[in-house]
């Protein structure tokens, strides 16, 4: 893609089959419970999610998957069980964890009063990262909305806001986990391709995707963790 | 910097929906300004009621500006944003109830000269109007944030949110309003003032913790 | 020697069977004192030279003010333990604390209007604790209110937690404001609380009507948890097991 994703992706060391030395950045969870109101939606869930990994949840529709990513990344308390990350549990030190996190819901958390490119830059410094206005500018670009930038979010359209929202794993080198809850959603084949693209490059350098889809994955899922719930 | 920039977007948001920030210090004329013609018009009867009736005006003014803080975040999903982000909680609350008091309490503070007026306050007496509501209004933002974050996405959530901060925050109408009518009265107010300073000071440091640990538990 | 577990009753399950043991002990125990308490209240303690036999509602008036503020406090700490541990029979117990903790704080603001009518003349009266109590009123009522507002009852807990635990480090800053707006806007003290020169024996009959009025309150807790771990705890095979109280199917 752009020098800007492979300059952020440098510091990120590729993960070989055999590297037993280095389990950094392992994403794990052990005996996860659920439950909605008084029923239970899973029990004893174990998983975990080796650097170069991906991690899939299927599952019908109300099965649980938001549940599971959210419980990943920690907005969710499990009625039992723990989520770790790098071999300490998230609720140690949370602030690290989140250092390394990025997580897209299915809302797209645009604000309708500002215009994307004050979305992306917003959405980057709440995460952590400062961004500039040409930084901001190139990932949208990325994203395909060249000439939007400056376009409130009120107007635009569903599969836009969604590379918005996209468009900030292509400023995301840094953090090795991103949870992604339906991301494919809303877009056209050419914005797949895209999320495709990136999706594979940051699987590719190491770091880890967990996500949700109804849809076949256009990627080369190798050996992805599948949950199905 | 995150809590700057949280800061620096809620201002840019209130500046972008003027008539929302306009309408809660509307209601703070309106209501300061209902009393008079439902107790009469007598100059030292009203000069009497007007710090307190002026005290509860932005009280409840106050209360009716507090949902916006974290509702809107709520519904489109940068709340959540907010609850992963590596700076902790309690301070991109604190930048929040910045950003919201500014456009809200402060408000309500150089509004107030004008219903002092209307009610025969004296010079001193206003500036000490004015001074406590600056001193009172940031605890009210601060305690109000506790009652929003519970209530977030919960039915009814704005006359709730009042029923659970209206107790809490009495001590402040206590010592403000007591305040202006001690100088009203001639007297010394010190003491009401150097108390109101202390409860903004304990407000400042753990209001935004337990109103960090509400978002938490709302979100779950 | 056998180490002492704690938690084994932290089960709702295990908690259900001992509440049920207790509570007619508990209700036998307020009946008893309660009357003690009575007696001294209505035929042992002398009458007040000043105000003849009006002021004996203070035996109810008191003790039912030290219950509303006790009961606040034990709510606010379950709800603590309940939120800390994530236990969920600790905010049970909160929530069965809640409604007790109310009604005598109502009971408190009712003796004293009670008590008002014939000793100054009029219903209510802005004096230091009955201000407080009506405060506190309303701190109960937004508590219960906030759990009955949210669906999800574990967020119900949780978010009624932080609430009481606001609420219980907030009472003393608001008991101490009214005490101090109360002394400099009442001059010549029009004070329910006074009460006349409080001979030994007066005091005995307060203590003894507290200990009545504690041990109402646990009998009720108890039977109330119980009623709610029966709610909550639906699904759980113990339950369905368990005969049908009354009516219930």
């Amino acid at each position: 893609m752009t020098r800007l994703q492979q300059g952020a992706h440098e510091k990120l060391p590729a993960a070989s089959p055999g590297d037993r030395v280095r389990v950094r950045a392992v994403l794990a969870a052990h005996d996860l419970e659920a439950r909605r109101g008084r029923r239970v939606l899973f029990s004893h869930l174990s998983l975990s999610a080796a650097p170069g990994q991906l991690l899939r949840v299927l599952g019908a529709n109300g099965s649980g998957k938001t549940t599971l990513l959210r419980m990943l990344v920690g907005l969710t308390l499990p009625a039992a069980g723990t989520v770790s990350w790098n071999g300490r549990p998230i609720s140690a030190d949370r602030d690290a964890f989140h250092r390394d996190l990025v997580y897209l819901g299915h809302a797209a958390a645009l604000k309708d009063d500002l215009s994307a490119r004050e979305n992306l830059q917003s959405l980057m410094a709440i995460g952590g990262t400062a961004c500039d206005a040409a930084q901001a500018d190139g990932a949208l670009a990325a994203a395909g909305l060249a000439g939007r930038e400056r376009l409130p979010a009120r107007v635009l359209s569903a599969g836009q806001r969604r590379r918005v929202a996209l468009a900030r794993l292509a400023l995301a080198g840094q953090q090795r986990l991103w949870v992604l809850d339906e991301p494919f959603n809303a877009l056209d084949a050419a914005a797949v391709g895209w999320l495709a693209g990136l999706l594979g490059t940051h699987l590719g350098a190491g770091g880890i995707v967990a996500l949700t889809s109804h849809q076949p994955l256009p990627l080369d899922e190798g050996d992805a963790v599948v949950v199905a719930l | 910097m995150t809590a700057w920039a949280v800061f620096l977007r809620d201002l840019r948001l209130a500046q972008r929906r003027r008539a929302d920030t306009l309408a809660a210090a509307i209601f703070f004329v309106i209501v300061a300004s209902l009393f008079p013609l439902a107790l009469g018009a007598d100059p030292a009867w009203l000069r009497r009621l007007g710090p307190g009736v002026v005290w509860v005006a932005a009280l409840l003014a106050s209360m009716l500006s507090m949902p916006r803080l974290f509702a809107d975040d709520a519904v489109d999903g940068t709340l959540e944003q907010m609850l992963l982000s590596p700076t902790p909680l309690p301070l991109i609350v604190l930048a929040k109830v910045g950003a919201h008091w500014l456009a809200s309490g402060l408000l309500l503070s150089l509004a107030a000269p004008v219903l002092a007026l209307q009610y025969g306050l004296d010079g001193p007496a206003i500036g000490m109007l004015v001074l406590t509501l600056l001193l009172g209004t940031p605890v009210l933002s601060l305690v109000g944030a506790i009652g929003a974050a519970l209530t977030v996405g919960v039915r009814g959530a704005a006359v709730l949110l009042s029923l659970l901060v209206l107790p809490l925050v009495t001590p402040v109408l206590i010592f403000g309003a007591g305040a202006v009518e001690a100088v009203a009265g001639g007297m010394d107010s010190g003491g009401h003032f150097s108390l109101l300073g202390a409860i903004l000071v304990a407000a400042a440091f753990l209001a935004p913790w337990a109103a960090a640990a509400a978002l938490r538990i709302s979100l779950d | 020697m056998t180490r002492i577990n704690w938690f084994y009753y932290a089960a709702p399950a295990r908690f259900y069977g001992l509440a049920g043991k207790l509570v007619p002990w508990c209700a036998a125990a307020a009946v008893v004192l309660g009357l003690w308490g009575l007696w001294i209240g209505l035929v042992v303690a002398p009458t007040d030279f000043q105000q003849r036999d009006s002021y004996r509602i203070i035996f109810i008036h008191v003790p039912a003010s030290w219950m509303s503020m006790v009961l606040y406090v034990a709510m606010a700490f379950w709800s603590a333990i309940g939120l800390i541990f994530n236990a969920r029979l600790a905010a049970m117990l909160a929530q069965a604390i809640a409604p007790t903790g109310a009604l005598m704080t109502f009971l408190s603001l009712w003796t004293g209007a009670l008590w008002g009518k014939p000793t100054w003349g009029t219903w209510w009266v802005w004096d230091a604790r009955l201000t407080s109590e009506l405060l506190l009123l309303f701190l109960y009522i937004g508590y219960m209110s906030l759990r009955a507002a949210i669906d999800d009852e574990r967020r119900a807990d949780r978010a009624s937690a932080v609430l009481a635990i606001v609420g219980v480090v907030n009472v003393p800053i608001i008991y101490f404001s009214v005490q101090w707006w109360n002394t400099l806007h009442q001059g010549a003290s029009v004070s329910v609380s006074k009460a006349p020169t409080m001979a030994a024996i007066m005091l005995q009959g307060m203590l003894v009507m507290a200990l009545a009025m504690w041990a109402y309150a646990f009998a009720v807790v108890f039977a109330r948890v119980r009623l709610i771990i029966r709610e909550r705890e639906q699904g759980a095979a113990w339950v369905r097991e368990l005969r049908p109280a009354g009516a219930l199917p």
